[in-house]
């Protein structure tokens, strides 16, 4: 028998551990066992952006696509969904810190001692997109009065490798440190699975040959030096399976 | 003020690996045993399942399985006088939570320790002569040796369903085996698994070299296995998302897929889960627990009486209530005084990046398993003759690539710009013609005197508690005795045809944001002289009698070796004596 004294455990405050609902419980006499007691992902939904503002989202747009620039085979961050990606997880828990350490005192340390920021990405992305737009607006020549989406993709580049080697100097925030950011948050955007907004198609998994969400290789493992050769799966499964479903 | 709860004859904090171990031999001894659990109730083959477990963000990058920091941490600085800073998103470790505890989402290398390892300080003297040792090193002798520990090896091993080739059948040496572990009274329950490409080819080009290398344990299931309690696991299907994540197939050997199948249904066993042990509660003598003190998810505090505590909450995190609960004299490292912290240790690891023909080399790195490869171990422990080299210590090493998930796994050229056209392209060629093991030079991390932990004078935890702080950084020691493994590591994968061998050495200061293992060792180590340990070699405290203490918080140094196996084997013979000796006569089994 399970004894389920959430009441008397836990009154009315049950507590949000991950994304699941945790209320203590006693349990006695038995092997609990529910099937999908778990919590499947839930995929992000297309549409408009949900943190970003339009002029932000178009500014990332144009950032992740020189990170990961399209080619003849292979979209690039922008295509991708790289963007969209980002824009999600800002909106999540990510953006805010969630379940991370954010008591005070904030004091930075060295680098070995990890960061110490009270700010949480969806605020360091506000304060950076909109200092990054401030630089580049603020340049003379050519470019005067440019934002960072008007500009060509060469001075773009050199804009990223300035941010990159912390030539560039952004208004109040470190820009090194935020190029460092937007480089992991792409490319995680572009290889984590499609449910969540990149890799659209699963175009990273087919342009380096990995098979995504598939559970079994077991006909595999003595196969040396031998192309796996089947198409990847994501966690929603692949195009061919729900026709009409895009 | 605490509600109270009927008393219990025993009360265990936490119920990973050893917490299930010793839940199951005490309620066997007919005792009646509350498990208090700070995470949640987690089957593994239902909480995650096939059709989503194998999520590289959810669970690798963001690290949904794992304890969050908002609900405790650690602070950290490198030196006695630095600041320690907290840490407030994981890095170097990542701390277990929940039913399980790391035992769902570890990668299952099952290892023994050598025989030297558990006489270490009497061995490198011997051999070396006591100024070989660096001043400050304070390394030292278990207590108990690798004979004593070898049955109890034997019984995790069998209810793990470990995969292997012996190496040493009673005194005789086998082939294809590790020559250079202790003598097994028997062979492995399981056979070794099957070899990829990547580890079959590193195997290969080290016996050309004159090693004997062999495949790593592992409780990755080779075949389907029934455990000595009856319990059922299925083949390992080298679905490469292993280490960090939950096994949905009943294929990896965790205390729910050996264990807790058994042990739930029992009348005398009861687990709380999402509780968190706050303190062990001590008579006013301070020599004897009275049970401990625990908070749920609502806040409610309850107390816990109990005749016997069981602390199974993982290394650090039992240290911590120790000292939270004034059990042991804290360590103090000016007066080299304490015991409570002391000895603490990490891991020594680095890696090789190896960059194969393309046109030549097909690795498929994402069929792979979490204790997948072949090893060597000609360079661990005291394996070989360290007296021209100047440090002591070592590790194993392997080609011991657990996954291909692209996040985490995209080696290019250290030359490769970050970004752009070059970096794309460099993803796609190198991909799959690279091996890339992570923990390929597995080493130890001996004890020191400055590196401890205590409890940090300003940050607390939610409730108001002070953290543990770690105060740690690698010695000489360490960084010569990984800069010669590496080397070594690096001409195997020389020798078996790469074009090109990047070396990643591991580097001082220590750094808290660099994943190594989470292998934390020591902080209230077993040993035969209270003045030195905190544990006697059963893992009773010297304090508190009635107070046991699991996991590798005993361990008095690191060796080159992931730990569980030790974890698992200590676990059995510290049950082993609470029910042949303890129960019998409570009170201290050793008189110092
Ligand atoms: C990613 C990863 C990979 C690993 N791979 C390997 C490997 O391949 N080989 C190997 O040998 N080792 C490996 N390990 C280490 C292994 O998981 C641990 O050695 C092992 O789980 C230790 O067992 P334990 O019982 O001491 O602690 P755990 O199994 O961690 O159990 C401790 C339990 O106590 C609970 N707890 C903690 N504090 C409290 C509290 N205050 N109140 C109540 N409950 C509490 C925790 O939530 C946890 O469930 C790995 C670890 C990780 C994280
Ligand atoms: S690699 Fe094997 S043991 Fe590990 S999670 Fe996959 S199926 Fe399970």
């Amino acid at each position: 028998m399970t004894l389920r004294r959430r009441d008397l455990l836990t009154g009315t405050a049950i507590a949000l551990v991950g994304n699941r609902l945790a209320g203590a419980e006693v349990i006695a006499g038995k092997l609990p066992w529910t099937p999908d007691a778990g919590t499947p992902p839930t995929p992000v939904k297309p549409g408009p952006w949900e943190y970003f503002t339009a002029a932000e989202g178009s500014m990332v747009e144009a950032l992740v696509d020189r990170i990961i620039p399209p080619d003849p085979q292979t979209p690039g961050g922008k295509d991708a969904g790289c963007a969209v990606f980002i824009d999600r997880q800002l909106a999540g828990g990510y953006g805010h810190h969630e379940g991370l350490y954010n008591l005070p005192p904030f004091h930075d340390g060295s680098i070995q001692q990890g960061p110490q920021s009270a700010k949480g990405p969806a605020e360091t992305y506000r304060a950076a997109l909109a200092a990054l737009d401030r630089y580049c607006r603020s340049q003379t020549g050519n470019d005067a009065g440019k934002g960072f989406v008007q500009l060509a993709a060469e001075r773009q580049d050199e804009i990223l490798r300035g941010l990159e080697s912390g030539k560039i100097k952004l208004e109040g925030v470190d820009g090194e440190k935020y190029f460092k950011q937007l480089l992991e948050d792409t490319q995680q955007g572009f290889f984590a699975d499609p449910i969540y907004g990149g890799n659209r198609d699963m175009c990273a998994w087919k342009m380096i040959g990995f098979p995504g969400a598939r559970y079994d290789y077991r006909d595999w493992v003595t196969r040396h030096n031998e192309r796996y050769p089947h198409p990847p799966v994501s966690i929603a499964g692949r195009p061919a399976w729900t026709p009409g479903k895009g | 003020m605490a509600r109270k709860l009927p008393a219990r004859d025993v009360a265990i904090v936490g119920l990973g690996w050893t917490g299930s171990i010793l839940a199951n031999e005490l309620t066997d001894a007919g005792l009646n045993v509350v498990a208090i659990e700070r995470g949640p109730w987690r089957d593994t083959a239902t909480h995650y399942a096939p059709n989503y477990a194998q999520d590289e963000l959810r669970y690798r990058i963001r690290h949904e399985l794992f304890l969050r920091p908002a609900q405790t941490t650690f602070t950290f600085r490198n030196k006695h006088g630095d600041t320690a800073l907290p840490i407030r998103t994981w890095g170097a470790f990542m701390p277990p939570n929940g039913v399980g505890g790391g035992g769902v989402h570890w990668n299952a290398e099952t290892w023994r320790f050598l025989p030297s390892d558990f006489v270490l300080r009497t061995h490198l003297t011997q051999r070396y002569g006591a100024p070989f040792l660096p001043a400050d090193m304070t390394i030292q002798d278990w207590g108990v040796t690798y004979a004593d520990l070898e049955p109890h090896y034997d019984r995790f091993e069998y209810l793990c369903g470990t995969c292997g080739t012996a190496g040493n059948l009673q005194g005789k040496i086998q082939a294809g085996g590790n020559p250079f572990e202790g003598p097994r009274s028997r062979p492995y329950p399981n056979p070794a698994q099957q070899q990829p490409f990547g580890p079959t080819l590193f195997a290969k080009a080290a016996r050309e070299l004159g090693y004997q290398p062999f495949p790593q344990p592992s409780g990755n299931m080779s075949q389907p296995y029934r455990n000595p309690l009856g319990v059922r696991l299925g083949p390992c299907t080298y679905c490469g998302f292993c280490e960090w994540f939950a096994c949905a197939n009943y294929s990896k050997a965790s205390p729910q897929t050996t264990i807790l199948p058994v042990l739930m249904p029992k009348r005398n066993f009861q687990l709380r889960d999402n509780s968190e042990v706050t303190r062990i509660n001590l008579d006013p003598s301070g020599k004897r627990a009275t049970g401990v003190t625990f908070v749920d998810t609502s806040g409610t505090e309850w107390e816990q009486p109990a005749e016997l505590v069981i602390l199974a909450a993982y290394t650090i995190f039992n240290v911590q209530l120790m000292l939270l609960s004034k059990v042991g004299r804290p360590y103090d490292p000016q007066s080299n005084q304490g015991v409570v912290g002391r000895n603490f240790t990490h891991q020594t690891i680095s890696d090789c990046t190896s960059f194969f023909d393309r046109s030549k080399f097909v690795f498929n790195p994402f069929v792979s398993s979490g204790a997948i490869g072949m090893c060597i171990d000609e360079f661990n422990g005291d394996n070989f003759d360290h007296g021209p080299h100047g440090f002591v210590g070592g590790g194993y090493m392997g080609q011991v690539q657990t996954n291909g998930r692209p996040i985490e796994t995209t080696p290019v050229p250290p030359e490769t710009p970050k970004w752009g056209a070059e970096w794309k392209r460099a993803v796609r060629d190198n991909y799959q013609s690279t091996l890339k093991p992570g923990t390929g030079v597995h080493g130890s991390m001996y004890s020191y005197r400055d590196v401890y932990v205590d409890l940090d004078p300003t940050f607390r935890d939610r409730l108001g508690r002070p953290l543990a702080r770690i105060t740690m950084d690698f010695h000489d020691n360490e960084l010569k005795q990984n800069r010669f493994l590496t080397d070594k590591f690096a001409e195997i994968f020389q020798q078996a045809g790469a074009q090109r061998v990047v070396k990643e050495y591991r580097q001082g200061p220590y750094d808290i944001t660099k994943y190594q293992t989470t292998h934390l060792c020591g902080g209230a180590v077993m040993g035969n002289d209270p003045k030195t340990s905190a544990l006697n070699r059963y893992l009773q405290s010297w304090d508190v009698p009635n107070l046991f203490v699991m996991g590798a918080t005993a361990f008095p140094q690191n060796a080159g070796y992931n730990p569980t196996g030790t974890v698992g084997a200590l676990a059995y013979w510290s049950a082993a004596a609470i029910r042949s000796q303890y129960l019998k006569n409570p009170g201290p089994l050793v008189h110092a």
